[in-house]
């Protein structure tokens, strides 16, 4: 026999267009609330700040990486041909003045470390991939990549309470209020 | 801040007179919700694929098997001398048909990259095709050069990797820019168009009940649940992709050039050749998008994401990039004829009057001459005008190709070698086969994943901006909005 433990991951309420939600998310973030998130589509420009949102660190990453991938192209190209291997050919010298030609394979091994980082480090700053999550378990929610707008509020949230969220969410203009609740076994 | 703005030209409306705004072409016809586009993007891929898909897909899949699959057998068992490698044109059919394919990538990345960063919100719907296109031609590309160098298994000589002899790759050479310039070109291309994917991916795999298709779709749309926080992220990482992608483009065919232009051989040692072969590879490129999305478009019944407005606009770009090549060609003469060399001038007198006019004819007249009929509104409405144009332009550019490498390799400068080029039916059969191959894998695109970019297309419509809105509730008196033309409302076949 296997005991059912249910974990409450929050409330879960559906607005009606993006500028409903944006709205919304104003009101949320001013309430002071932190574990929440909104569920969208597609991106709603300026959803970002409503939520009060930092900008996305992932530039440095992509920065860094494309740096490591210019220093490893100059290496590769520098050390084979005038370190190790230094032949001349084409008429160009086996010293620093070849440099220049080995700028294409530079810039090209920058771009592919770079989208490599941007690629790696979009995923490890959304945490993905995750096949589950708690929000799954909504009735609703699959609508968010059809056409509904959500906005969760998570039960870990200090904020947190279980008739003060439902009012609040219901004031501030959500439908289809729903307590997402998981099932454990 | 849309109130201010509101306010000051409210001020005009009160002395009487009104701004008149040109309104934008709606890029979304007859009102479409976004339950709509999700409808109707997933029903190609949910629904029985019309009978007009096996149709085509069987032919195409017998031509890559045939030519590609049994081409190629033919060539590692028996040797690489079975394409006419064996007179002065060596590899020139390769070459020819690497450049090619290479250069119909070019519109793929173009569209998701430099049209995102210059902000032209009509490449939504049409930028998954055209970056499928490009994974597609450059797989086809790739063949060439993959099995040029005869033993195919030392292909692996390409990649700096140390080996026995203790020999390392020429990193001087435009050759081997060339291998990392497709490489990293095919790999960046594969990451856009994957994260591209990810949230439509995600669209298709909440449709689907539960089974096979729901976890291969839900492992591949990475457990997306479109959540702002990522979306984010997401944005900021696609923007950074997008940058870096476009110089990329423009250093890809800018490279593939340069295999030709730093050698000292007449006709190809020009500095005109980066841009003038990026010009071309675009001019190919959107051809290549217009010849499979104007008949994807009519058979899936896209008509009202994909717009005439859509079309128009890449008959514009195949009409700019048209006229920058022709301006090559000519300046190409000019230069030789300005230059004074006698074997630059002869190389050039030779591409026109000599056994090979006709490719050159054929490269003028679809290159240059074909596309003028842009410039004419009714030619770029006209469906069967569009697809014959950007017929004659796939032409037109492979020929392009075929003028400056056979044409060249032709007359060196030892009289001896002079020689017409024939290519064997292996070289024929391979070419054919790579054509196969590229339609048959956009035919399978189409079955399997969502060819129209959804969440972008949901995001170009008006009411996805959050201050919708307030925009409705308070209208801007002081302006006339006057309708931009667009064919559809003018016909009266849609209502926007």
């Amino acid at each position: 026999m296997s005991t059912t433990v249910t974990r409450v991951y929050g409330y879960v309420a559906e607005f009606e267009s993006a500028s409903a939600l944006y709205k919304a998310a104003e009101k949320v973030r001013d309430a002071g609330f932190r574990k929440w998130d909104c569920f969208t589509p597609f991106p709603v420009h300026g959803l970002d700040r409503a939520m009060g949102l930092r900008r996305s660190i992932l530039p440095y990453f992509v920065f860094f990486g494309g740096a490591a991938g210019l220093a490893t192209a100059f290496l590769l190209a520098y050390i084979t041909q005038v370190v190790i291997y230094p032949t001349v050919v084409q008429g160009k010298p086996a010293n620093i003045f070849t440099v220049p030609a080995f700028f294409p394979i530079m810039f090209e091994l920058t771009v592919l470390f770079a989208g490599f980082t941007a690629l790696f480090g979009l995923l490890a700053l959304c945490q993905l991939p995750r096949l589950h999550h708690p929000v799954f378990a909504s009735r609703q929610i699959h609508r968010a990549t059809d056409d509904g707008f959500f906005l969760a509020i998570e039960a870990r949230d200090p904020r947190f309470s279980a008739e003060g969220t439902k009012a609040f969410l219901e004031e501030a203009g959500g439908r289809n209020i729903e307590l997402v609740e998981e099932e454990r076994r | 801040m849309p109130d201010t703005a509101a306010r000051d030209q409210s001020g005009a409306s009160e002395r009487g007179v009104k701004i008149p705004v040109l309104e934008r072409e709606k890029l979304v016809l007859n009102k479409r919700s976004y339950h709509w586009i999700t409808e109707r993007v997933c029903g190609v891929i949910e629904g029985r694929q019309p009978g007009i898909w096996w149709a085509l897909f069987i032919p195409t899949l017998l031509m890559a098997v045939i030519g590609v699959g049994g081409g190629l057998t033919y060539l590692v068992s028996t040797g690489v001398g079975v394409w006419g490698n064996s007179n002065r044109v060596p590899w020139g059919w390769a070459i020819v048909n690497f450049v090619f394919w290479i250069g119909i990538g070019h519109a793929g990345t173009l569209i998701s990259a430099i049209l995102y960063l210059t902000r032209q919100n009509w490449r939504t719907s049409i930028n998954r095709a055209a970056e499928a296109m490009t994974i597609f031609a450059v797989i086809c590309a790739g063949i060439f050069p993959a099995f040029h160098v005869g033993r195919v298994w030392m292909a692996w000589y390409l990649a700096p990797i140390p080996n026995a002899n203790a020999i390392w790759q020429n990193f001087k050479s435009p050759l081997l820019w060339d291998v990392f310039a497709v490489s990293t070109y095919f790999t960046i291309s594969l990451i856009f168009w994957f994260l591209g994917m990810v949230p439509d991916l995600a669209t298709i795999r909440d449709r689907c009940r539960a089974g096979v298709r729901k976890v291969l779709y839900g492992v591949f749309a990475l457990g997306w649940r479109g959540s702002n926080r990522h979306w984010s992220h997401y944005e900021t990482a696609y923007l950074l992709l997008a940058a870096l992608s476009t110089p990329l483009v423009l250093s890809v065919h800018s490279v593939v050039s340069f295999d030709f232009a730093t050698s000292i051989v007449p006709g190809w040692h020009t500095t005109i050749f980066p841009p003038y072969f990026v010009a071309g590879a675009i001019f190919g490129g959107f051809a290549m998008v217009l010849t499979i999305m104007v008949p994807a478009r009519f058979i899936y019944g896209l008509e009202d994401l994909i717009t005439q407005k859509h079309i128009d606009n890449m008959a514009k770009i195949i009409l700019l990039t048209g006229s920058i090549v022709g301006y090559a060609y000519i300046m190409e003469l000019v230069t030789a004829f300005y230059s004074g060399l006698p074997y630059e001038k002869d190389a050039f007198w030779f591409r026109i009057t000599g056994p090979y006019w006709w490719a050159y004819v054929a490269m003028m007249a679809c290159n240059v001459l074909a596309p003028q009929l842009f410039w004419i509104r009714h030619c770029r409405e006209n469906m069967w005008i569009v697809m014959g144009v950007a017929m004659c332009v796939n032409a037109g550019m492979w020929f392009e190709r075929f003028v400056i490498i056979v044409t060249t390799l032709t007359r060196s400068f030892l009289p001896g070698d002079w020689k017409m080029f024939y290519p064997t039916w292996v070289d024929i059969g391979t070419f054919i086969g790579t054509i196969g191959l590229f339609l048959s894998l956009f035919l399978l695109f189409l079955r399997f994943l969502p060819c129209i970019n959804i969440a972008e297309v949901k995001w170009a419509k008006e009411e996805s901006d959050p201050h919708y809105d307030d925009k409705k509730a308070r209208p801007d008196e002081g302006v006339l909005k006057e309708a931009a033309y667009q064919r559809e409302l003018s016909k009266g076949t849609a209502e926007v």
